[in-house]
This record gives structure tokens, sequence and C-alpha cells, in this order.
């Protein structure tokens, strides 16, 4: 929302710089799958923070209530069933913005201003820019945003940003009865993620780790996973997210070359008439009484005169006009 | 001081067109808005950004049909022939201002021009409706949107840059905007460009050598 204090990192569709001098921490949010009991706390906390009304929807045969993320549900819960090292493993993982270091969302967004990231990490909304085109919706690598049918605008978490920044942390972390979500500086986190993960290792899980992937610069929600080797195993969380090679090449190479095709063929045009000129139809070769064109009988030296003249007298229809 | 005039195109052919043009500059417009950041404020064609990005697929639907019709009205006035592959050899010669060919109602430029128009329109039509919010996208996985909107733009692009050179044709070939405007030409213009269709239209000099 655009009642904000903190600083801009990036703005959707600006070519030029933000302000640069202040240089906040970047923030984390950090989520360990291994502590969620899947009470969806979380959810309800984001929606009355948010004040979010999500329809009253209908049982679909598993605990994901509601199914998918939506413009009333910035997060959900995700709940999988898998077999692993002969046991079975209830799997849940909060879905929602990984506000990703390098934003796909932001980069596909054509609308200045309408995704802004901050300088502490937050990936944010700014619904009244927003135009309703759903570039950021492909943009996403997570398949995160949301467009709602009622007023065509995006939406998604914004990790609190009013929260955070009045120093609160998001209202799923304050809420959260076991601990497993944590906020703070991104370095904290990460040390935080590391004893999470070494007593998760000395539990038996030897693929335990921190997600938080490169191919996005890092992302400022991280997970910690029992299974960090099979994100998949996640409700589908991707296992080298990055930002798409179409999306890459359609808000990249692709402009500077648009640029230049239309550039050369504006350019051509102009110096091609003030060099050659016009391409004129002799009109005294057919009417017979017929004296200069009033733009002066320009015979110009430009070659272009003399070739024309010598096609048509190969022609020759010395014809009566009709 | 009596022009010999030959009629080129009918007041149809005439209304057809210019729809076809008005749609393409308000699409161009809004298209390179949403395209390049810095021409953003080009959404104020259609008053309001929001309304842009509603209006732009409606106008390419009109543009579509609209060019649809064109392509009945000339598809097969644009089979290419022996004479189009020598004047397209020759394009350096035409560009001095020489005439190529003995060439028919159009010319191998307009012909190549009339197929890329072609392939732009159905590439366009496509990719935007695949892309078209809140209509259609949703039917469409998000992998196929993101190359929908590549093609779009790819060929938003394309076609703008042939479009600059086939007005740009039309300005330096003299005598060929009134074809559009008054839909008529004169004998001389005729015979200069298009000989074949010349003979053709007026029968005189039949044919053959």
């Amino acid at each position: 929302m655009a009642l904000q204090s903190l600083d801009i990192l990036r703005r959707s569709a600006t070519p030029t710089q933000t302000p640069q001098a202040r240089n906040p921490q970047e923030v984390a949010k950090l989520i360990d799958v291994s502590v969620c009991i899947g009470c969806k706390a979380c959810q309800v906390a984001c929606s009355e923070w948010n004040e979010l009304r999500a329809d009253v929807g209908t049982c679909t045969g598993v605990y994901d209530n509601p199914v998918d993320l939506g413009p009333q549900a910035w997060t959900v819960m995700r709940f999988n069933e898998v077999e692993e090292n002969g046991k079975l493993e209830w799997l849940i993982r909060k879905d929602g913005c990984m506000h990703c270091a390098d934003p796909g969302c932001l980069k596909a967004c054509p609308s200045p201003g309408a995704i802004i990231q901050y300088k502490n990490g937050i990936v944010d909304f700014h619904q009244e820019n927003c135009i309703g085109c759903g570039y950021c919706v492909s943009g996403c690598p997570f398949n995160v945003p949301r467009i709602s049918t009622v007023d065509s605008k995006a939406y998604k978490c914004n990790l609190c940003s009013d929260r955070v920044a009045v120093g609160q942390e998001p209202a799923c972390v304050k809420t959260c009865p076991t601990g497993a979500i944590q906020f703070g500086s991104k370095v904290d986190m990460i040390e935080v993620a590391e004893t999470r993960i070494t007593d998760l290792k000395s539990r038996g899980f030897e693929q335990a780790g921190l997600y938080d992937p490169a191919g996005v610069g890092g992302t400022h929600v991280m997970y910690v996973l029992h299974h960090a080797d099979k994100p998949q195993l996640y409700s589908g969380l991707p296992e080298n997210p990055a930002i798409s090679l179409t999306v890459s090449l359609w808000k990249g190479i692709l402009k500077p070359l648009a640029t230049l095709g239309v550039a050369a063929a504006g350019l051509f045009g102009f110096f091609h008439y003030i060099t050659v000129g016009p391409n004129r139809a002799d009109e005294d070769e057919e009417e017979t009484g017929g004296h200069d064109s009033p733009t002066g009988g320009h015979d110009s030296p430009a070659g272009g005169q003399g070739g024309p003249k010598f096609v048509e007298k190969q022609k020759q229809p010395e014809d009566a006009l009709s | 001081m009596k022009e010999k005039l030959i009629r080129r195109y009918d007041a149809a052919e005439r209304i057809n067109h210019w729809i076809v043009a008005v749609c393409f500059v308000l699409l161009a417009i809004s298209g390179l808005a949403f395209f390049y950041p810095a021409f953003f404020w080009l959404t104020g064609v259609f008053g309001t950004p929001q309304l842009a990005r509603i209006v732009h697929p409606f106008v390419g639907v009109v543009m579509f049909l609209a060019f649809a019709r064109q392509f009945f009205r000339y598809a097969h006035h644009n089979l290419l022939n022996k004479e189009d592959v020598k004047w397209m050899m020759s394009v350096r010669e035409v560009m001095k201002g020489n005439e190529v060919g003995d060439i028919g109602r159009y010319n191998g430029g307009q012909k190549g021009m009339f197929w890329m128009m072609v392939a732009c329109m159905i590439l366009l039509l496509g990719s935007g409706f695949i892309a078209w919010r809140p209509y259609f996208a949703g039917l469409f996985p998000i992998p196929v949107i993101r190359l929908a909107l590549l093609v779009h733009a790819t060929s938003a692009l394309a076609l703008i840059a042939g479009i600059i050179v086939h007005v740009y044709a039309a300005l330096w070939v003299q005598g060929t905007i009134r074809a559009m405007v008054e839909g008529v030409v004169t004998h001389a213009w005729a015979k200069k460009h298009h000989p074949r269709w010349y003979r053709q239209v007026t029968g005189k000099e039949s044919g053959g050598h």
C-alpha cells in the first residue's frame, strides 16, 4: 500500500534509480516446516490483520482450506503425505510470496510503481497502480500472485510491510504457536536456520537444509526443510526456481532489438527520402500539354529521375489516353 | 488539365483499410506503452492505464476482423510469381527509384508486406487471446501465457517496423496515398509502377510481348 515509510530499492517499470543513500537491513521470515503443526493460525492472523475474508469454500477431502492462494488468501497451508525412509511423513508448508531478491513479478510488471521492492527485501504490490494485465502472474516462478475477479488487481502477501515499517513482525509470525515462523534480519534468520538444521541432522534427517534459492537471488521468506534435496515433496516447491527464460527474453534482449529494428525502419525512410528523393511518375509523358508540377521541375541530380524515364521508354505505350 | 485516372480502391475497401489503420495506431501506441516503461504515459491514449489494458484487446479484435476482410479481398492478388522474385532480388535498384520487372497489381515488396502482416495478425490474435485477462488467460497454463506474451510483443514490434516501411513506401512513391484516400491513381502512376496491372485495367497493349 502506498502509505509506507520503507525505503524503496526497486520500482516496477521504472528505468531510473530510486534514492540510494539509506541502507536498511534486509529482513527475512523463516518457516521451519519441521516444527509446523498445520494449525492455520497464520492464515487466520493474515486474514485478520489484512482484513481479508475469502468466501466460504467447500471441503475437497483434504486439509487444505482454502485449497489455493487467492486475492483474499495471501497464505495457505499445503498438506502433503509422503513416504520417506519407510515412514509416513505429513509435510505441511505455509505457502505464499517468497519475496525474491530478484522478483519475476517486478521484472514483468509494465506499470510504474505497481510493484515495489523495499530495501529490506519485501516485495509489495501497490494496487492503486495495478492495471490488471497479469504479467506478474507470468513473471513469478512460484505461482503466487492472484488477480481479483472483483477489481482486476493483483494481490499477494506483502510480508505485513505496514507492520514491519513500524518495527513489528508480520501477523503470521506473531501468532504462530509453535515458533515455526520466525522473523528478523536475514543474517539472523540464516543463523537460526543453521541451528535447526544441525538439530534435524542429529535426528536422522541427513538432507535437512535451508531453502533460500539462489536462482532468484535468494528469498526473504526461507524454509527449513527436512528434505532440502527434494523440495518438490512440499507440495511442489520448485527445486531451482528462476525467472523463466521466456520472461527474460521478453523483458530483456527484445527491448534493444525492437528499438533497433523500429528505429532502423524510421531512420532508413527519412534518410532515403532526403537522399534519393520521392519516386514520381512523370505526368508529362502522359499529358501532352502539361507543365512541371508546382513543386518545381526539379529533375534533381539524384539518379532517381533518370532511371524511371528509361524504363518508361522501353514500355513505350504511346497510347491515346482514354 | 483533365487528369486521366484509374480507380484502384473502391469506397468499401478504403473504409476497410482505414478501420484497420486507426485500430493499428491505437494498438501500437498502447502496446508500446506496455512494452517500454519510458513510454508508459502513452496509455493515456485510452484515458487511463487501466482503461488502456481493458480496451487494447477489444480494439485488437476489431483490427483482426477488419484485416481478415482485407485478407479475403487481396490474398489472390498477392500470390508470388517470377516477376516478384526478380523484384525482390533487385530491391537495391528499386530503392534508387528504378522500376524492375513487369509488375502487376502489387509488386514483390507489397506482397511480402502482405504476407508479413498476415503472419503477424494471426500471431497477435492467438497470443493476445491467450494473455487476455480476465477472460481467457485463466484457461492456459502459465508457461503458455509466458510464451504468448513473448510472441505478442515480438510480432507486434515486427508489425510496427513493417508498417513504418508500408507508410514510407506510400509516401515515397508519390500518388500512392491518393489511391487509399480518394481511391484513384493517375495513368502515369499505374503505367510506371504497375505496368501489367495498367494494361489489364485499361485493356491497352494486350499482355504478352
